[in-house]
């Protein structure tokens, strides 16, 4: 899943933990494989481009969505549980003032299921140090000016919970059907690192 | 679970640089936040790592950029144990 991960010090012990607990038969070989298979088959940033687009055209579902989102996400047949532990998860919507940003300075920690598997600079020392100091410039690199009106709020994942991002629904965009919308969404959009 | 603060309090984080696993990142130590929200109860992950659970209040604090950097006009916001936390 992560191949970037394969060669460093924490994999390399996960192997060999993994091959201890098969050795003294505590669990399957294919056990582990199939929970990973059946998780990330379903983990797609398609699910998070969904919930978006369903929030840009039913008010009611975003304010359920931003006052409880583990509990709303079921009314679009998602969830947080399909990992090895449910989740919480915290959906953060910009508007004409706030422009919002998540990351993990500790680690990595991603909206798996709804954001799909995270992009290699989401996991590097530059990003996660970087952004939570100097945000407005981070947001630069990746081409989004933010005016200087605009207040940056930075989510850690640092703990138990994970974010998304609910960007502004483009300006425009009043014709069209909620899977035209959803096409609009980029993964980036959902951390925050581009407008939508 | 009583929860030892509400939302609007100040609070300061420990300064504390344990040398087990904890979920306190540097950055934020011995900073004065507001907590801003609950974020549930979840064993304290100090203690988790060494396979000890002890379920406690998290909080969800925020903190302005200049509090912690001494510049910027941002706010960043993290889920603390309760144990993290003491009055301003």
């Amino acid at each position: 899943m992560s191949d970037d991960h394969d060669d460093s010090p924490i994999a390399a012990r996960v192997r060999e933990l993994e091959a201890i607990l098969e050795e003294k038969g505590l669990i399957d070989p294919r056990e582990l494989d199939q929970v990973l298979e059946a998780f990330t088959a379903k983990a797609s940033p398609a699910n998070g481009f969904r919930v978006v687009a369903r929030a840009w055209t039913d008010d009611g579902f975003r304010a359920r969505l931003l006052a409880d989102a583990n509990d709303t996400l079921p009314e679009v047949g998602l969830s947080m549980g399909g990992g090895l532990q449910p989740q919480v998860l915290h959906v953060v919507e910009n508007t004409a003032d706030v422009h919002n940003v998540i990351v993990c300075t500790l680690c990595s920690c991603y909206p798996l299921s709804l954001l799909g598997p995270s992009p290699t600079w989401y996991k590097s020392p530059a990003y996660r140090s970087k952004v939570v100091s100097h945000p407005r410039e981070v947001l630069e690199q990746f081409g989004l000016a933010l005016p200087d009106s605009t207040r940056i709020e930075v989510w850690d994942a640092n703990a138990e919970s994970r974010y998304m991002v609910l960007p502004r629904r483009p300006a425009g965009t009043e014709g069209l059907a909620e899977a035209e919308l959803a096409a609009l969404v980029t993964r980036n959009g959902l951390i925050g690192t581009a407008a939508v | 679970m009583s929860e030892r603060y509400r939302t609007g309090d100040r609070v300061r984080t420990s300064t504390v640089d344990p040398d087990h696993h904890t979920r306190l990142p540097h950055y934020a130590r011995g900073r004065v936040g507001t907590v801003v929200g609950s974020d549930g109860v979840h064993p304290l992950a100090d203690l988790n790592a060494r396979g000890i659970r002890q379920p406690q209040q998290v909080y969800l604090v925020r903190f302005p950029a200049r509090e912690l950097f001494g510049h910027g006009d941002h706010n960043v916001t993290l889920s603390l144990w309760e144990d993290y936390l003491g009055d301003e």
